[in-house]
C-alpha cells in the first residue's frame, strides 16, 4: 500500500457551486486576453512582429501541426499579439473563443466558408451594410452559396424562407445605416427550431450596448474597423463562437462533425468540443484562404478597445442629442435613430440596447437629394468619408457611395434611399458637432 | 478534448442541478499541480481520437499516464502498455480520468472507489461531455474529489494561458505573470 502525502493543497474548496466573480465590461476591455509578457514582464502587449515561431524539436513540430499541443507555428494561422485581441473580443461578447481576420468582410467570408458546402444556402436580413449585401448576393453565389434576403424587421419572413439547404440565419443587431434593430430572440428561436445557428453582426452595437450571445446568438461577427478599434485607423474583423451550439444535433455541418480531409481526419467538433468552430475556422479556413490580421493591426485595435465603454457612452449621448436637434430642425424631413421615441425601434432598443442606441443613424432633408448633397458639401467639422465608428463625426450619402452597387429597391430596403444621409457621431464637444450641422443646414 | 458533446444527455441529478456545474480555477489548478499519475480509462490506440490527444498532451506536461481499455489490453499506446482494469496498473494512481460515456462512468467509479486505498487515488475526473451525479455522490462519500464534464488537457491549457493562444476565452484576468499548473 502506498503511503503518500495528501495531494490536494489546503484551502481548496472541494466544490465550487458559485462561478468566479466575472469582471465588468470596463475591466474586460482593458485586461481580457492580455498577459504579463512571460519573457520580459512587459505589461503592455508587445507587437510580435514575426512570421514564424521556433519548434523545440521535430516531435514538438509534429504535435503542433497535428493540433495535439497548443502553440504558435506561423502568423497566418495565429500570432501572440492577434490572439490577445481574439481572446479580448471573445470575453467582451461572453463567447468561448474568437478568430480575427484582416477585415470584417474577411471574418464574414471565413465564417461562411467554415459552415457552407457548395449548394448550401443561408437567410439574411436585408437590413445590412451595403457591402455585406453585395458580398452575400453577388460574390458568394460564385462559390455555390445562396443567400435568401428577407425583411429583417419581420421574424416571420425568416421562417418562411427556411428550407433544407439553409445552414444559418444572419442579421445585424443594430443595422447600418438606418438604426434598425433586429429582434434577436425570435430569430434565435427560429434558427434553433430548424437546427441552424444564428449569426449576428454586432459591429454597430458593440458588446458595450448589446451581447447577442445573451439573446441566443451562436456566432457574433465584428468589423473591428469600426467602434472596436474606434479611431478610424485600422482594418480588422473578428468572429466569436458562443460555444453553445450543438453541431451534432443533425447532419447539416459535416465540416465540423465528420472527419475532415483538410486536417488529416480530425473531427473538429468532437476533438475540440465547445470551441470546435473556432479551431476549424482558424486551422482550415484562415489557414487555406489566408486573410490574416497583422500583428500591428491587432495592437492598434487593442489600444482602441481599451476605451470602448468610455467612447460608446459619449458616442451615444452625443448621437441622441444630435438626433433630437435634427428632428426639431425645419429643414429635416425625418430622422431614423432608435434612441428617439418616435422611432419604430425605440421599444426594441430598450430591450436590446439598454445603454444607448449607438452613434450611426440616418435622416432625410425636406429638400431631398440635392439638399442632402449640399449638406454633405457644406460641413466643416464632419468628415465626408465611407466609414463609421471613428472618434470623429462622419457624414455620407449612402445611395451614391456605400450602397451604390445596390438596385433602387435594394437601396430602399436597406434604408439607403436617394434622400438618405448617414452620420456617425463622434466624441467631439457636442456643441461643436451641432454648430457644424447648424451652419451647414443654413447654407442648404 | 471531448467525447462527442451532447450536453443534454449528461446524466445530471435533477435534485442538485447546480452542483458540479462550476469549479473554481483554484480547485482545478490545485488538482492539476499536485496530481502526477493519471489512469486514462477509455484510452485509444488511434491517433485521431480525442483520448489519444489528451494522453499525448498530458505526457508532454510531465504526467505519467496509464492507459486503460479492456478491449486493447496488452497493446501499446504512446509508449505505455494498455491495462484492462485499474487494479492491474502496477503503480499508484493519483487521478482517474474517465473517457467513456456518462452511463459507463458509474461502474468505473465503483471500481475506482474499490481500489482507491490500494492505489492512493484521490481524484475522480470525468471528461468533457461526461457527467454522472450518482457516481459523483458515491465517490465523494468515499473521500474522492470529483470533477465532471471537463477535460484536463483543456483546463491545463486554459490555466497556463495556452488556450488563449488560439483565441479561446480563458476567463483569466491577472496582472501577475501567469504560471501554468506545472509541478514544482
Ligand atoms: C455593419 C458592418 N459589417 C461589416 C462591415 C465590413 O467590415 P470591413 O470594412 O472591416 O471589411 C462593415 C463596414 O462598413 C459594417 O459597417
Amino acid at each position: 500500500m502506498i503511503n503518500r502525502p495528501k495531494i490536494l493543497n489546503k484551502g481548496i474548496e472541494k466544490h465550487d457551486e458559485h462561478p468566479d466573480e466575472s469582471h465588468g465590461i470596463e475591466t474586460l476591455s482593458v485586461h481580457a486576453g492580455a498577459r504579463v509578457d512571460p519573457a520580459t514582464g512587459s505589461r503592455s502587449t508587445p507587437i510580435y512582429q514575426t512570421t514564424s515561431f521556433v519548434f523545440d524539436d521535430s516531435e514538438h513540430a509534429a504535435e503542433l501541426f497535428n493540433l495535439q499541443t497548443f502553440g504558435y507555428i506561423y502568423s497566418r494561422i495565429s500570432n501572440p499579439t492577434v490572439s490577445v485581441l481574439e481572446e479580448r473580443i471573445a470575453a467582451l461578447e461572453g463567447g468561448r473563443g474568437a478568430v480575427a481576420a484582416a477585415t470584417g468582410h474577411a471574418a464574414q467570408f471565413l465564417t461562411a466558408a467554415t459552415l457552407l458546402e457548395q449548394g448550401d444556402a443561408f437567410i439574411s436580413s436585408s437590413n445590412l451594410y451595403g457591402g455585406s449585401i453585395t458580398q452575400f448576393g453577388t460574390s458568394f453565389p460564385k462559390l455555390g452559396w445562396t443567400c435568401h434576403f428577407v425583411d429583417g424587421t419581420d421574424p416571420h419572413s425568416f421562417e418562411a424562407a427556411m428550407n433544407k439547404n439553409v445552414k444559418f440565419i444572419f442579421c445585424e443587431s443594430l443595422a447600418n445605416p438606418g438604426s434598425v434593430i433586429c429582434d434577436l430572440e425570435p430569430l434565435s428561436d427560429i434558427a434553433h427550431r430548424h437546427g441552424v445557428p444564428l449569426i449576428v453582426d454586432n459591429t454597430l452595437a458593440t458588446p458595450y450596448l448589446c451581447r447577442p450571445i445573451d439573446w441566443g446568438a451562436d456566432l457574433v461577427i465584428h468589423s473591428a474597423t469600426k467602434f472596436i478599434g474606434g479611431h478610424g485607423n485600422t482594418m480588422g474583423g473578428v468572429t466569436v463562437e458562443s460555444g453553445r451550439f450543438d453541431w451534432f444535433q443533425n447532419d447539416k455541418f459535416p465540416g465540423l462533425t465528420k472527419p475532415d480531409d483538410a486536417y488529416h481526419g480530425i473531427t473538429f467538433a468532437e476533438t475540440f468540443g465547445d470551441f470546435g468552430f473556432t479551431m476549424k475556422m482558424r486551422s482550415v479556413a484562415l489557414r487555406d484562404f489566408g486573410p490574416t490580421m497583422a500583428a500591428t493591426a491587432a495592437w492598434n485595435l487593442l489600444q482602441g478597445v481599451e476605451t470602448l465603454p468610455l467612447r460608446m457612452e459619449r458616442h451615444c449621448s452625443n448621437a441622441l442629442a444630435v438626433a433630437e436637434y435634427l428632428n426639431a430642425h425645419p429643414k429635416i424631413g425625418w430622422v431614423s435613430y432608435a434612441g428617439l421615441r418616435t422611432s419604430p425601434y425605440f421599444e426594441l432598443g430598450k430591450k436590446y440596447l439598454r445603454k444607448g442606441a449607438g452613434a450611426v443613424f440616418t435622416f432625410g432633408l425636406t429638400g431631398g437629394y440635392e439638399a442632402g448633397k449640399n449638406l454633405v458639401n457644406s460641413v466643416e467639422l464632419f468628415s465626408h468619408l465611407a466609414n463609421v465608428g471613428d472618434t470623429r463625426s462622419l457624414i455620407i450619402h449612402p445611395a451614391s457611395t456605400t450602397h451604390r452597387q445596390l438596385t433602387e429597391e435594394q437601396k430602399i430596403a436597406a434604408g439607403a434611399g436617394p434622400d438618405v444621409i448617414r452620420v456617425s457621431i463622434g466624441i467631439e464637444t457636442l456643441d461643436d458637432i451641432i454648430a457644424d450641422l447648424k451652419q451647414a443646414l443654413t447654407n442648404t | 478534448m471531448g467525447n462527442t458533446i451532447k450536453p443534454n444527455t449528461l446524466a445530471k441529478n435533477p435534485e442538485s442541478p447546480k452542483r458540479h456545474d462550476h469549479y473554481s480555477d483554484r480547485t482545478l489548478r490545485s488538482i492539476l499541480s499536485s496530481v502526477r499519475s493519471i489512469a486514462l480509462v477509455g484510452a485509444s490506440t488511434q491517433w485521431r481520437r480525442p483520448s489519444y490527444y489528451a494522453m499525448k498532451y498530458l505526457q508532454r506536461k510531465g504526467y505519467k499516464v496509464y492507459p486503460i481499455n479492456p478491449l486493447r489490453a496488452g497493446q501499446e499506446v504512446l509508449g505505455e502498455v494498455i491495462h484492462p482494469r485499474i487494479c492491474e496498473v502496477p503503480s499508484s494512481i493519483d487521478m482517474v480520468d474517465i473517457f467513456r460515456n456518462s452511463e459507463a462512468a458509474l461502474d468505473i467509479s465503483k471500481e475506482v472507489i474499490a481500489n482507491k486505498d490500494d492505489k492512493g487515488t484521490q481524484v475522480l475526473w470525468m471528461q468533457l461531455g461526461v457527467r454522472n451525479d450518482t457516481a459523483a455522490k458515491l465517490a465523494e462519500e468515499a473521500g474522492l474529489t470529483v470533477i465532471m464534464n471537463r477535460c484536463p488537457k483543456i483546463e491545463f491549457a486554459r490555466l497556463s494561458g495556452e488556450l488563449g493562444w488560439y483565441g479561446i476565452n480563458s476567463k483569466i484576468i491577472t496582472s501577475k505573470r501567469l504560471r501554468g499548473p506545472h509541478h514544482d
